[in-house]
């Protein structure tokens, strides 16, 4: 576990988020909710996506943000929360992967 | 999430309320705790309070312990506090970096040519003496106070209720000089050792800090040190 972010920025992303929903566009929410070994950034962190790809808030130092942006997009569409594990014992190491050697759980949900 | 709990949260945050979030990582099913309550999924469940008053006061965020490790609690609580003393050009550039860090920030000063709103846009301003002003801010364990007036008067009043609060950090600006004979009065008024060693002076880490800007580079980076950096791994215990 590690220290809860200060509420200034994520205040900023719920409040973003919230605004594209009011503006009718599909929203989704993703959240570090466990990492291991060095990961960039803690648990708790956030990142907001639209369906355009819009995003407000960071769930890594920019490694993995390309791909959950389009997990986003079929979390939006089908309204079923992902759970996405990221990290170098990971297949998909090759395509995203943390360059830090970290892992990371980010988890996906629709705003609704 | 539901559109329900994200706007109660939001309005949490608003009144500086603390609360926390949970999500059930397999099920989908989310809730909110605020002002002693469960709303949502996890209203009539397992009693979960005791755990997230515990992730609550050690403001971490994360998985519960077993058997509800697919239970994910997210603390949001309000910003770690600020307290500058002296609205001087130092704070004019400390206030505004600390904001950006995420810290709620207040300037105190009595000095009404000092703490104006045209050199601190955007910044709480408490136009009171130190002592009054940090004991209606009563800082706790997540406020820093930093001290910048230059001026004994002010400082030590500061300080005064500084060093009888439970603040993780508090900050002196002067020179090596300045702050032996800061310690010096601090001790004639009552303050003991151990009192004196949470003082960090000169303030700041050692980086040749020069102008206004680099010397809230550098007080920050001390609070932010204090804050987050973790002990040195204690040496093995084996004989």
């Amino acid at each position: 576990m590690t220290e809860a972010l200060a509420s200034a920025a994520t205040e900023d992303i719920l409040r973003e988020a919230a605004a594209w929903r009011d503006a009718g566009r599909g929203v989704a929410l993703a959240t570090v909710v466990t990492t291991w070994g060095s990961s960039p950034r803690p648990v708790g962190s956030q990142l907001a996506v639209d369906q355009g790809g819009r995003m407000i808030g960071s769930v890594s130092g920019g490694c993995i943000e390309g791909a959950v942006v389009k997990e986003a997009q079929d979390v939006i569409a089908d309204g079923r929360p992902r759970l996405l594990d990221f990290g170098v014992t990971n297949e998909q190491a090759w395509e995203v992967g943390l360059a830090c050697g970290g892992k990371v759980q980010v988890y996906v949900e629709r705003v609704e | 999430m539901k559109r329900d709990l994200l706007d109660s949260l939001m309005q949490a945050q608003r009144r500086g309320t603390t609360c926390a979030m949970l999500r059930d990582l397999k099920t989908g099913g989310q809730g909110l705790y605020i002002n002693g309550e469960f709303t949502g999924d996890f209203a009539s469940g397992p009693n979960l309070k005791p755990l997230v008053l515990k992730a609550i006061s050690e403001d971490v965020s994360g998985r519960l312990p077993e058997p509800y490790q697919d239970i994910f609690v997210q603390v949001f609580n309000p910003p770690v506090r600020l307290i500058v003393v002296g609205a001087v050009h130092i704070a004019q550039a400390l206030a505004p970096m600390a904001a950006m860090a995420g810290y709620g920030v207040t300037v105190i000063d009595p000095r009404r040519a000092f703490a104006t709103d045209q050199r601190f846009p955007g910044v709480t301003l408490l136009n009171e003496w130190p002592d009054d002003g940090l004991e209606a801010l009563k800082p706790d364990r997540r406020t820093a106070v930093v001290t910048l007036t230059h001026d004994p008067k002010l400082d030590d009043a500061a300080l005064s209720v500084a060093l009888k609060s439970q603040c993780f950090y508090i900050g002196c600006l002067g020179s090596r000089k300045t702050h032996q004979a800061r310690l010096n009065r601090l001790t004639r008024m009552g303050f003991g050792e151990a009192d004196l060693a949470r003082i960090h002076g000169p303030v700041g880490l050692p980086i040749g800090a020069l102008t206004p800007a680099e010397i809230a580079v550098s007080t920050l980076a001390q609070i932010t040190q204090v804050r987050r950096a973790k002990p040195a791994a204690p040496q093995s215990a084996a004989a």
